[in-house]
Protein backbone atom coordinates (compact mmCIF):
# COMPACT_ATOMS: atom_id res chain seq x y z
CA UNK A 1 0.00 0.00 0.00
CA UNK A 2 1.85 3.35 -0.73
CA UNK A 3 1.08 6.81 1.07
CA UNK A 4 -1.26 7.39 -1.94
CA UNK A 5 -3.41 4.65 -1.68
CA UNK A 6 -3.46 5.62 2.31
CA UNK A 7 -4.74 8.86 1.60
CA UNK A 8 -7.28 7.91 -1.34
CA UNK A 9 -8.84 5.14 0.88
CA UNK A 10 -9.04 7.90 3.67
CA UNK A 11 -10.56 10.46 2.11
CA UNK A 12 -13.30 8.80 0.09
CA UNK A 13 -14.22 6.74 3.36
CA UNK A 14 -13.67 3.20 1.46
CA UNK A 15 -10.73 2.32 4.62
CA UNK A 16 -9.99 3.67 8.17
CA UNK A 17 -6.85 4.30 9.60
CA UNK A 18 -7.74 1.72 12.21
CA UNK A 19 -8.24 -0.95 9.68
CA UNK A 20 -4.90 0.00 8.46
CA UNK A 21 -3.19 -0.22 10.72
CA UNK A 22 -4.88 -3.98 12.01
CA UNK A 23 -4.03 -5.28 8.59
CA UNK A 24 -0.60 -4.53 9.06
CA UNK A 25 -0.43 -6.06 12.19
CA UNK A 26 -2.26 -9.09 10.87
CA UNK A 27 0.30 -9.55 7.99
CA UNK A 28 3.07 -8.79 10.11
CA UNK A 29 1.31 -11.78 12.88
CA UNK A 30 1.37 -14.25 9.65
CA UNK A 31 4.78 -13.62 8.05
CA UNK A 32 7.25 -11.69 9.88
CA UNK A 33 7.76 -14.83 12.92
CA UNK A 34 8.66 -18.24 12.76
CA UNK A 35 5.58 -19.55 11.81
CA UNK A 36 5.24 -17.84 8.51
CA UNK A 37 8.18 -16.55 6.31
CA UNK A 38 10.35 -15.85 9.52
CA UNK A 39 11.56 -12.56 7.95
CA UNK A 40 12.01 -11.22 11.55
CA UNK A 41 11.86 -7.38 10.85
CA UNK A 42 9.90 -6.07 13.87
CA UNK A 43 11.99 -6.35 17.65
CA UNK A 44 8.92 -4.71 19.22
CA UNK A 45 5.24 -3.43 18.16
CA UNK A 46 3.73 -0.46 19.27
CA UNK A 47 0.49 -1.13 19.01
CA UNK A 48 -1.43 0.84 21.39
CA UNK A 49 0.21 3.75 20.83
CA UNK A 50 -0.04 2.86 16.64
CA UNK A 51 -4.09 2.22 17.41
CA UNK A 52 -4.64 5.54 19.12
CA UNK A 53 -2.85 7.36 16.75
CA UNK A 54 -4.83 5.84 14.38
CA UNK A 55 -8.57 6.73 16.05
CA UNK A 56 -6.95 10.08 16.28
CA UNK A 57 -7.14 10.03 12.36
CA UNK A 58 -10.30 8.30 11.90
CA UNK A 59 -12.23 11.00 13.92
CA UNK A 60 -10.54 14.19 12.34
CA UNK A 61 -11.42 11.96 8.57
CA UNK A 62 -14.97 11.64 9.91
CA UNK A 63 -15.14 15.84 11.02
CA UNK A 64 -14.02 16.66 7.74
CA UNK A 65 -11.05 18.46 8.30
CA UNK A 66 -8.07 18.30 6.18
CA UNK A 67 -5.69 15.32 7.21
CA UNK A 68 -2.29 15.71 7.62
CA UNK A 69 0.13 14.63 4.45
CA UNK A 70 0.93 11.16 6.00
CA UNK A 71 -2.36 10.51 7.76
CA UNK A 72 -2.93 6.99 8.33
CA UNK A 73 0.76 5.73 6.92
CA UNK A 74 2.09 2.83 8.86
CA UNK A 75 5.66 3.49 9.78
CA UNK A 76 8.12 1.05 10.83
CA UNK A 77 10.95 2.77 13.13
CA UNK A 78 14.23 1.52 12.81
CA UNK A 79 15.61 0.31 16.85
CA UNK A 80 18.23 2.77 16.78
CA UNK A 81 15.74 5.44 17.02
CA UNK A 82 13.97 6.28 20.36
CA UNK A 83 10.45 5.72 20.86
CA UNK A 84 8.50 6.66 24.33
CA UNK A 85 6.73 3.27 25.17
CA UNK A 86 8.49 1.10 23.25
CA UNK A 87 11.81 -0.24 23.98
CA UNK A 88 15.05 0.75 22.35
CA UNK A 89 18.03 -2.03 22.17
CA UNK A 90 20.13 -1.19 19.05
CA UNK A 91 20.18 -4.33 17.97
CA UNK A 92 22.24 -4.86 21.27
CA UNK A 93 22.14 -6.89 24.09
CA UNK A 94 23.60 -4.30 26.02
CA UNK A 95 20.16 -2.32 25.84
CA UNK A 96 18.18 -5.07 25.99
CA UNK A 97 14.80 -4.04 28.38
CA UNK A 98 15.82 -0.68 27.70
CA UNK A 99 12.60 1.99 28.04
CA UNK A 100 13.86 5.16 26.33
CA UNK A 101 11.74 8.23 28.51
CA UNK A 102 11.58 10.59 25.19
CA UNK A 103 10.72 10.63 21.74
CA UNK A 104 13.73 11.12 18.70
CA UNK A 105 12.63 14.22 16.90
CA UNK A 106 12.14 12.00 13.46
CA UNK A 107 9.90 9.75 15.54
CA UNK A 108 7.41 13.04 16.88
CA UNK A 109 7.55 14.49 13.08
CA UNK A 110 6.01 11.13 11.38
CA UNK A 111 3.57 10.92 14.13
CA UNK A 112 2.77 14.72 14.08
CA UNK A 113 1.86 14.22 10.25
CA UNK A 114 -0.41 11.80 10.95
CA UNK A 115 1.64 8.44 10.67
CA UNK A 116 0.44 5.65 12.91
CA UNK A 117 4.14 3.62 13.84
CA UNK A 118 3.63 0.57 14.37
CA UNK A 119 7.04 -0.59 15.82
CA UNK A 120 10.72 -1.24 16.17
CA UNK A 121 12.50 -2.66 13.36
CA UNK A 122 15.57 -5.43 13.40
CA UNK A 123 18.97 -4.13 12.66
CA UNK A 124 22.94 -4.93 12.81
CA UNK A 125 24.18 -4.24 16.07
CA UNK A 126 24.67 -0.53 16.74
CA UNK A 127 23.98 -0.39 13.15
CA UNK A 128 27.46 -1.93 12.24
CA UNK A 129 26.67 -4.29 10.00
CA UNK A 130 26.31 -4.89 5.97
CA UNK A 131 23.86 -8.30 6.14
CA UNK A 132 22.22 -7.56 8.93
CA UNK A 133 23.45 -10.54 10.72
CA UNK A 134 25.03 -8.78 13.18
CA UNK A 135 21.95 -8.16 15.37
CA UNK A 136 21.96 -9.42 18.90
CA UNK A 137 18.26 -10.88 18.29
CA UNK A 138 18.60 -12.22 15.05
CA UNK A 139 18.99 -11.89 11.54
CA UNK A 140 16.35 -10.71 8.82
CA UNK A 141 15.62 -12.61 6.02
CA UNK A 142 15.67 -10.94 2.27
CA UNK A 143 11.58 -11.00 1.39
CA UNK A 144 12.08 -11.15 -2.24
CA UNK A 145 14.80 -14.53 -1.20
CA UNK A 146 14.27 -15.82 1.99
CA UNK A 147 17.58 -17.67 1.76
CA UNK A 148 19.52 -14.38 1.51
CA UNK A 149 20.48 -11.24 3.43
CA UNK A 150 17.97 -8.18 3.17
CA UNK A 151 21.59 -6.36 3.73
CA UNK A 152 22.41 -4.02 6.46
CA UNK A 153 22.38 -2.03 9.02
CA UNK A 154 18.61 -1.19 8.05
CA UNK A 155 17.82 -4.85 6.88
CA UNK A 156 14.69 -4.86 8.88
CA UNK A 157 13.88 -1.21 7.57
CA UNK A 158 13.90 -2.29 3.71
CA UNK A 159 12.66 -6.05 4.39
CA UNK A 160 8.99 -4.15 6.36
CA UNK A 161 8.75 -2.38 3.44
CA UNK A 162 9.74 -4.68 0.67
CA UNK A 163 7.53 -7.42 2.63
CA UNK A 164 4.19 -5.00 2.79
CA UNK A 165 4.28 -4.78 6.85
CA UNK A 166 4.73 -0.93 6.29
CA UNK A 167 3.87 1.60 3.93
CA UNK A 168 7.39 3.45 4.80
CA UNK A 169 10.13 3.27 7.47
CA UNK A 170 12.70 5.42 9.00
CA UNK A 171 16.25 3.38 8.70
CA UNK A 172 19.85 5.55 9.65
CA UNK A 173 22.85 5.23 7.12
CA UNK A 174 26.40 6.26 8.52
CA UNK A 175 28.09 4.33 5.49
CA UNK A 176 25.31 2.63 3.30
CA UNK A 177 23.13 1.34 5.91
CA UNK A 178 19.73 2.47 3.87
CA UNK A 179 21.00 2.39 0.66
CA UNK A 180 22.15 -0.81 0.44
CA UNK A 181 19.54 -3.10 1.96
CA UNK A 182 17.24 -0.78 -0.07
CA UNK A 183 18.81 -2.17 -3.20
CA UNK A 184 19.11 -5.51 -1.93
CA UNK A 185 15.28 -5.86 -0.96
CA UNK A 186 14.10 -3.86 -4.09
CA UNK A 187 12.41 -0.42 -2.99
CA UNK A 188 13.41 3.05 -2.25
CA UNK A 189 15.58 4.10 0.17
CA UNK A 190 17.07 7.38 0.80
CA UNK A 191 20.39 9.20 2.60
CA UNK A 192 19.35 12.98 2.98
CA UNK A 193 22.56 15.54 3.39
CA UNK A 194 24.30 15.25 6.53
CA UNK A 195 22.22 18.05 8.67
CA UNK A 196 18.92 17.65 6.45
CA UNK A 197 17.29 15.64 9.05
CA UNK A 198 17.55 15.56 13.33
CA UNK A 199 19.31 12.93 14.46
CA UNK A 200 18.07 13.93 18.30
CA UNK A 201 16.72 10.61 19.34
CA UNK A 202 19.23 8.45 17.69
CA UNK A 203 21.34 6.17 19.64
CA UNK A 204 25.04 7.24 17.89
CA UNK A 205 27.46 5.40 15.91
CA UNK A 206 29.57 7.69 14.06
CA UNK A 207 28.52 11.18 14.59
CA UNK A 208 29.89 12.86 11.56
CA UNK A 209 28.36 10.02 9.29
CA UNK A 210 25.08 8.98 10.88
CA UNK A 211 22.08 10.38 9.02
CA UNK A 212 18.39 9.33 9.63
CA UNK A 213 16.38 8.93 6.20
CA UNK A 214 13.00 7.20 4.91
CA UNK A 215 12.46 4.08 2.90
CA UNK A 216 9.50 3.90 0.76
CA UNK A 217 8.22 1.77 -2.11
CA UNK A 218 8.11 4.37 -4.85
CA UNK A 219 9.83 7.86 -5.26
CA UNK A 220 6.87 9.96 -4.52
CA UNK A 221 6.72 8.37 -1.07
CA UNK A 222 10.04 9.32 -0.37
CA UNK A 223 9.85 12.95 -1.38
CA UNK A 224 6.69 12.48 0.42
CA UNK A 225 8.57 11.45 3.87
CA UNK A 226 11.62 13.61 3.23
CA UNK A 227 9.87 16.63 3.42
CA UNK A 228 8.21 15.91 6.77
CA UNK A 229 11.38 14.80 8.23
CA UNK A 230 13.39 17.58 7.09
CA UNK A 231 14.19 20.77 8.69
CA UNK A 232 16.20 22.74 11.32
CA UNK A 233 16.11 21.36 15.07
CA UNK A 234 17.07 23.21 17.98
CA UNK A 235 18.08 19.64 19.85
CA UNK A 236 20.50 18.84 16.89
CA UNK A 237 23.55 21.61 16.92
CA UNK A 238 24.56 20.05 13.59
CA UNK A 239 21.51 20.36 11.80
CA UNK A 240 20.85 22.82 8.77
CA UNK A 241 18.52 25.70 9.02
CA UNK A 242 18.91 25.89 5.21
CA UNK A 243 15.18 26.09 3.86
CA UNK A 244 13.12 22.70 3.25
CA UNK A 245 12.54 21.87 -0.52
CA UNK A 246 9.73 21.44 -2.05
CA UNK A 247 10.23 17.50 -3.00
CA UNK A 248 7.00 16.24 -3.94
CA UNK A 249 6.66 19.72 -6.14
CA UNK A 250 10.40 18.81 -7.89
CA UNK A 251 9.39 15.66 -9.48
CA UNK A 252 6.64 17.13 -11.29
CA UNK A 253 10.01 18.73 -13.48
CA UNK A 254 10.87 17.15 -16.22
CA UNK A 255 14.92 15.81 -16.61
CA UNK A 256 15.65 17.40 -19.54
CA UNK A 257 18.82 18.84 -20.03
CA UNK A 258 20.26 18.01 -16.65
CA UNK A 259 23.95 16.79 -16.54
CA UNK A 260 24.04 13.15 -15.53
CA UNK A 261 27.91 12.31 -14.06
CA UNK A 262 28.92 8.12 -14.65
CA UNK A 263 31.81 8.01 -12.64
CA UNK A 264 34.52 5.34 -14.06
CA UNK A 265 35.99 4.61 -11.08
CA UNK A 266 32.52 2.82 -9.79
CA UNK A 267 32.48 0.46 -12.64
CA UNK A 268 35.52 -1.73 -12.29
CA UNK A 269 36.56 -5.11 -10.93
CA UNK A 270 34.07 -7.03 -8.91
CA UNK A 271 31.02 -5.80 -10.33
CA UNK A 272 28.93 -8.27 -11.08
CA UNK A 273 28.05 -8.27 -15.14
CA UNK A 274 23.79 -8.55 -14.33
CA UNK A 275 23.87 -5.22 -12.42
CA UNK A 276 26.56 -3.52 -14.86
CA UNK A 277 23.62 -4.39 -17.53
CA UNK A 278 21.21 -2.95 -15.59
CA UNK A 279 23.13 0.45 -14.81
CA UNK A 280 23.30 0.89 -18.26
CA UNK A 281 19.72 0.66 -19.14
CA UNK A 282 18.89 3.24 -16.52
CA UNK A 283 21.15 5.62 -18.14
CA UNK A 284 19.57 4.45 -21.74
CA UNK A 285 16.56 5.55 -19.77
CA UNK A 286 18.38 9.20 -18.99
CA UNK A 287 19.34 9.54 -21.98
CA UNK A 288 16.18 9.08 -24.18
CA UNK A 289 14.61 11.37 -21.22
CA UNK A 290 16.83 13.54 -22.75
CA UNK A 291 19.85 13.75 -19.49
CA UNK A 292 23.13 14.52 -20.97
CA UNK A 293 25.17 11.49 -19.92
CA UNK A 294 29.29 12.59 -18.81
CA UNK A 295 31.99 9.79 -17.99
CA UNK A 296 33.69 11.68 -15.13
CA UNK A 297 36.76 10.44 -12.59
CA UNK A 298 36.45 10.47 -9.15
CA UNK A 299 39.96 9.29 -8.39
CA UNK A 300 40.03 9.02 -4.87
CA UNK A 301 37.30 5.96 -4.40
CA UNK A 302 39.69 3.19 -4.01
CA UNK A 303 40.35 5.01 -0.39
CA UNK A 304 37.20 5.55 0.44
CA UNK A 305 36.50 1.91 2.30
CA UNK A 306 39.86 2.09 4.54
CA UNK A 307 39.27 5.93 5.11
CA UNK A 308 36.02 4.69 6.15
CA UNK A 309 36.51 1.90 8.14
CA UNK A 310 39.15 4.56 10.40
CA UNK A 311 36.58 7.45 10.70
CA UNK A 312 33.90 5.46 11.45
CA UNK A 313 35.47 3.17 14.04
CA UNK A 314 37.12 6.03 15.87
CA UNK A 315 34.41 7.64 16.17
CA UNK A 316 32.31 4.53 17.20
CA UNK A 317 34.63 3.81 19.86
CA UNK A 318 34.17 7.04 21.37
CA UNK A 319 30.58 6.73 21.29
CA UNK A 320 29.78 3.16 22.63
CA UNK A 321 31.92 4.25 26.06
CA UNK A 322 28.37 5.55 26.84
CA UNK A 323 27.65 1.82 27.62
CA UNK A 324 28.88 0.32 30.91
CA UNK A 325 26.18 -0.45 33.09
CA UNK A 326 25.34 2.37 34.89
CA UNK A 327 22.91 4.30 34.02
CA UNK A 328 20.57 2.31 31.48
CA UNK A 329 20.42 -1.47 30.13
CA UNK A 330 22.24 -4.58 31.17
CA UNK A 331 24.87 -4.31 34.32
CA UNK A 332 27.11 -7.21 34.42
CA UNK A 333 26.34 -9.12 37.61
CA UNK A 334 28.75 -9.62 40.47
CA UNK A 335 31.60 -7.45 39.83
CA UNK A 336 32.94 -6.04 43.12
CA UNK A 337 34.73 -2.84 41.50
CA UNK A 338 33.37 0.02 39.16
CA UNK A 339 36.12 -0.74 36.21
CA UNK A 340 35.49 -4.51 36.54
CA UNK A 341 31.71 -3.51 36.34
CA UNK A 342 32.01 -1.50 33.44
CA UNK A 343 34.51 -4.44 32.00
CA UNK A 344 32.33 -7.32 32.10
CA UNK A 345 29.21 -5.16 31.20
CA UNK A 346 30.22 -4.38 27.98
CA UNK A 347 32.32 -8.04 27.24
CA UNK A 348 28.41 -9.31 28.32
CA UNK A 349 26.53 -6.84 26.32
CA UNK A 350 28.44 -6.28 22.70
CA UNK A 351 28.54 -8.78 19.72
CA UNK A 352 31.88 -9.59 18.06
CA UNK A 353 31.32 -7.01 15.51
CA UNK A 354 30.88 -4.14 17.78
CA UNK A 355 33.67 -5.32 20.07
CA UNK A 356 35.99 -5.73 16.36
CA UNK A 357 35.22 -1.67 15.60
CA UNK A 358 35.54 -0.46 19.25
CA UNK A 359 39.28 -2.26 19.15
CA UNK A 360 40.01 -0.94 15.73
CA UNK A 361 38.80 2.81 16.40
CA UNK A 362 40.37 2.67 20.22
CA UNK A 363 43.76 1.68 17.60
CA UNK A 364 43.25 4.24 15.29
CA UNK A 365 43.29 6.69 17.82
CA UNK A 366 45.99 5.50 20.33
CA UNK A 367 49.20 7.64 20.62
CA UNK A 368 51.29 6.80 18.39
CA UNK A 369 49.13 5.66 15.17
CA UNK A 370 46.52 8.59 15.42
CA UNK A 371 48.33 10.58 12.37
CA UNK A 372 48.86 7.45 10.72
CA UNK A 373 45.41 6.17 10.70
CA UNK A 374 42.97 8.90 12.06
CA UNK A 375 44.14 11.94 10.71
CA UNK A 376 45.82 10.24 7.39
CA UNK A 377 41.79 9.40 7.13
CA UNK A 378 40.62 12.92 7.88
CA UNK A 379 42.34 14.09 5.48
CA UNK A 380 41.84 11.44 2.66
CA UNK A 381 38.06 12.49 3.14
CA UNK A 382 38.97 15.75 2.14
CA UNK A 383 40.62 14.59 -1.16
CA UNK A 384 37.16 12.26 -1.52
CA UNK A 385 35.00 15.35 -1.21
CA UNK A 386 36.72 17.42 -3.60
CA UNK A 387 36.49 14.79 -5.78
CA UNK A 388 32.87 15.61 -5.38
CA UNK A 389 32.70 18.85 -5.44
CA UNK A 390 34.69 19.30 -8.75
CA UNK A 391 32.59 16.38 -10.61
CA UNK A 392 29.42 18.41 -9.14
CA UNK A 393 30.72 21.62 -11.57
CA UNK A 394 30.42 19.50 -14.39
CA UNK A 395 26.96 17.81 -13.83
CA UNK A 396 23.96 17.83 -11.64
CA UNK A 397 24.09 14.20 -10.69
CA UNK A 398 26.23 11.09 -10.28
CA UNK A 399 24.47 7.89 -11.42
CA UNK A 400 26.53 4.55 -9.63
CA UNK A 401 25.67 0.99 -9.38
CA UNK A 402 24.49 0.48 -5.45
CA UNK A 403 25.90 -2.58 -4.69
CA UNK A 404 28.73 -4.90 -6.70
CA UNK A 405 26.41 -7.82 -5.92
CA UNK A 406 22.72 -8.14 -5.41
CA UNK A 407 21.72 -9.78 -2.10
CA UNK A 408 24.27 -12.83 -0.52
CA UNK A 409 23.52 -16.15 1.73
CA UNK A 410 22.64 -15.46 4.85
CA UNK A 411 26.46 -16.89 6.27
CA UNK A 412 28.16 -16.27 2.81
CA UNK A 413 30.20 -13.54 4.11
CA UNK A 414 30.40 -13.20 8.10
CA UNK A 415 33.80 -14.87 8.71
CA UNK A 416 36.17 -12.43 6.84
CA UNK A 417 35.33 -8.81 7.95
CA UNK A 418 37.52 -7.10 4.79
CA UNK A 419 35.01 -8.91 2.43
CA UNK A 420 32.21 -7.78 4.75
CA UNK A 421 33.67 -4.05 4.32
CA UNK A 422 34.04 -4.22 0.49
CA UNK A 423 30.68 -5.02 0.58
CA UNK A 424 30.38 -0.70 1.07
CA UNK A 425 32.59 -0.13 -1.75
CA UNK A 426 29.52 2.19 -3.81
CA UNK A 427 28.10 3.58 -0.42
CA UNK A 428 30.74 5.03 1.90
CA UNK A 429 32.48 7.94 -0.47
CA UNK A 430 29.01 9.86 -0.21
CA UNK A 431 28.43 9.14 3.14
CA UNK A 432 32.49 10.44 4.11
CA UNK A 433 31.16 13.66 2.02
CA UNK A 434 27.99 14.01 3.45
CA UNK A 435 26.31 14.05 0.19
CA UNK A 436 22.51 13.18 -0.91
CA UNK A 437 21.75 9.92 -2.06
CA UNK A 438 19.76 7.50 -2.82
CA UNK A 439 19.04 3.75 -4.12
CA UNK A 440 16.14 3.08 -6.93
CA UNK A 441 15.33 -0.53 -7.61
CA UNK A 442 16.61 -0.84 -11.86
CA UNK A 443 15.83 -4.33 -12.39
CA UNK A 444 16.10 -7.58 -11.43
CA UNK A 445 19.04 -10.66 -11.76
CA UNK A 446 17.94 -14.16 -14.07
CA UNK A 447 17.64 -15.25 -10.90
CA UNK A 448 15.04 -12.51 -9.53
CA UNK A 449 16.93 -10.78 -6.63
CA UNK A 450 16.42 -6.84 -6.93
CA UNK A 451 19.22 -4.50 -8.60
CA UNK A 452 19.45 -0.69 -7.37
CA UNK A 453 21.08 1.83 -8.99
CA UNK A 454 22.36 4.68 -7.36
CA UNK A 455 21.87 8.36 -7.41
CA UNK A 456 23.83 11.14 -6.11
CA UNK A 457 23.34 15.00 -5.46
CA UNK A 458 24.41 18.17 -4.31
CA UNK A 459 24.49 18.85 -1.03
CA UNK A 460 21.01 19.92 0.15
CA UNK A 461 19.86 19.15 -3.80
CA UNK A 462 17.61 16.69 -2.90
CA UNK A 463 15.43 17.67 -5.68
CA UNK A 464 17.35 16.84 -8.60
CA UNK A 465 18.17 13.68 -6.92
CA UNK A 466 14.67 12.80 -6.83
CA UNK A 467 13.69 13.81 -10.01
CA UNK A 468 16.54 11.78 -11.50
CA UNK A 469 15.19 8.76 -8.99
CA UNK A 470 11.62 9.27 -10.95
CA UNK A 471 12.54 9.83 -14.29
CA UNK A 472 14.50 5.88 -13.63
CA UNK A 473 11.57 4.46 -11.74
CA UNK A 474 8.95 5.39 -14.30
CA UNK A 475 10.79 3.75 -17.36
CA UNK A 476 10.87 0.31 -15.25
CA UNK B 1 55.14 3.18 11.92
CA UNK B 2 52.28 0.58 11.13
CA UNK B 3 52.77 -2.02 9.08
CA UNK B 4 50.45 -4.47 8.70
CA UNK B 5 50.49 -7.48 10.42
CA UNK B 6 51.83 -5.68 13.10
CA UNK B 7 49.27 -5.92 15.55
CA UNK B 8 50.78 -8.43 18.30
CA UNK B 9 48.86 -10.03 21.20
CA UNK B 10 49.71 -7.68 23.55
CA UNK B 11 48.65 -4.42 21.46
CA UNK B 12 45.35 -6.27 21.49
CA UNK B 13 45.11 -6.31 25.14
CA UNK B 14 46.51 -2.99 25.81
CA UNK B 15 43.70 -1.52 23.65
CA UNK B 16 41.13 -3.26 24.83
CA UNK B 17 42.11 -2.52 28.65
CA UNK B 18 41.85 1.61 27.03
CA UNK B 19 38.26 0.76 25.37
CA UNK B 20 36.99 -1.05 28.70
CA UNK B 21 36.48 -4.29 27.21
CA UNK B 22 37.31 -7.78 28.65
CA UNK B 23 38.02 -9.84 26.10
CA UNK B 24 38.10 -14.20 26.33
CA UNK B 25 40.89 -16.29 25.67
CA UNK B 26 39.32 -17.36 22.71
CA UNK B 27 38.02 -13.91 21.15
CA UNK B 28 42.10 -12.32 21.98
CA UNK B 29 43.31 -14.43 18.76
CA UNK B 30 40.47 -13.95 16.49
CA UNK B 31 40.48 -10.36 17.29
CA UNK B 32 44.27 -10.19 16.41
CA UNK B 33 44.32 -11.58 13.31
CA UNK B 34 40.90 -9.03 12.52
CA UNK B 35 42.80 -6.38 12.95
CA UNK B 36 45.70 -7.28 11.31
CA UNK B 37 43.46 -7.80 7.97
CA UNK B 38 41.31 -4.57 8.64
CA UNK B 39 44.83 -2.87 9.22
CA UNK B 40 46.24 -4.63 6.14
CA UNK B 41 43.60 -2.80 4.25
CA UNK B 42 43.70 0.22 5.54
CA UNK B 43 47.55 0.45 4.75
CA UNK B 44 46.98 1.80 1.28
CA UNK B 45 46.23 5.53 2.61
CA UNK B 46 49.95 5.48 2.81
CA UNK B 47 50.70 5.30 -0.58
CA UNK B 48 48.17 9.07 -1.07
CA UNK B 49 50.42 11.66 -0.37
CA UNK B 50 48.34 14.16 2.08
CA UNK B 51 50.89 16.56 2.32
CA UNK B 52 49.33 19.94 3.16
CA UNK B 53 46.10 18.29 3.07
CA UNK B 54 43.07 19.92 5.44
CA UNK B 55 42.04 16.94 8.17
CA UNK B 56 38.20 16.81 7.77
CA UNK B 57 36.37 16.01 10.68
CA UNK B 58 33.00 17.10 9.28
CA UNK B 59 31.13 18.37 6.20
CA UNK B 60 30.33 21.31 7.36
CA UNK B 61 33.86 22.53 7.44
CA UNK B 62 34.32 22.41 3.68
CA UNK B 63 31.08 23.72 2.41
CA UNK B 64 31.89 26.79 4.70
CA UNK B 65 29.31 27.78 7.63
CA UNK B 66 30.38 25.60 9.81
CA UNK B 67 27.97 26.09 12.92
CA UNK B 68 30.98 26.50 15.64
CA UNK B 69 32.54 29.12 13.13
CA UNK B 70 29.73 31.25 14.04
CA UNK B 71 27.75 30.22 17.47
CA UNK B 72 24.49 31.17 15.19
CA UNK B 73 23.43 27.96 14.72
CA UNK B 74 23.31 26.75 18.52
CA UNK B 75 20.40 26.85 20.33
CA UNK B 76 19.97 29.83 23.12
CA UNK B 77 21.25 29.21 26.55
CA UNK B 78 18.05 29.30 28.34
CA UNK B 79 16.98 27.41 30.89
CA UNK B 80 14.25 24.62 30.06
CA UNK B 81 13.02 21.89 31.88
CA UNK B 82 14.74 18.06 31.62
CA UNK B 83 13.81 14.89 31.56
CA UNK B 84 11.81 13.66 34.54
CA UNK B 85 14.30 12.34 37.14
CA UNK B 86 11.63 9.52 38.14
CA UNK B 87 11.62 8.58 34.19
CA UNK B 88 15.70 8.44 33.92
CA UNK B 89 15.85 6.88 36.91
CA UNK B 90 13.19 3.90 35.82
CA UNK B 91 15.78 2.88 33.53
CA UNK B 92 18.46 2.38 35.81
CA UNK B 93 19.96 -1.20 36.18
CA UNK B 94 20.37 -0.16 40.32
CA UNK B 95 19.06 3.34 41.90
CA UNK B 96 17.81 4.73 44.91
CA UNK B 97 15.70 7.39 43.38
CA UNK B 98 17.77 10.02 43.10
CA UNK B 99 21.06 8.73 42.51
CA UNK B 100 22.81 5.94 40.35
CA UNK B 101 24.15 3.27 42.95
CA UNK B 102 27.46 1.63 41.43
CA UNK B 103 30.31 -1.17 43.24
CA UNK B 104 32.85 0.67 45.03
CA UNK B 105 35.42 3.36 42.93
CA UNK B 106 38.47 3.02 44.73
CA UNK B 107 40.18 -0.47 44.03
CA UNK B 108 42.63 -1.64 46.82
Amino acid sequence: MTIDEVRTGLANGSITATAIAEQHYARIAADDGPDGKDIHSFLALSRDRALAQAAKIDALAKSGDALPVLAGVPVGIKDVLVMQGSPATAGSKILEGYMPPYDATSVKKLEAAGAVLLGKLNCDEFAMGSSNENSAYGPVRNPRALDRVPGGSSGGSAAAVAAGFATASLGTDTGGSIRQPAAFCGVVGVLPTYGRVSRFGLIAFASSLDRVGPFALNVRDVATMLGVLAGHDPMDATSSDRPVGDYSGALQKPVQGLRIGVPEEYFGEGLDPEIRAAIEKALDILRKAGCEIKRISLPHTRYAVPAYYVVATAEASANLSRFDGVRYGLRAKGANTLSAMYRETRDQGFGAEVKRRILLGTYALSAGYYDAYYRKAQQVRTLLTRDFLAAFNEVDAIVTPMTPSPAFKLGEKTDDPVKMYLEDIYTVAASLAGLCGMSVPCGATAAGLPIGVQILGRHFDEETMLRVGLAVEGAQ
Amino acid sequence: MAESGGVTEQDVLRVAELANLELTSEEVPRMQRDLNAILGHVTQLQQLNTEGVPAMSQVGEILGGAPEATGAALRPDTVRPSLDRKAVMAAAPETDGRFFKVPKVIER
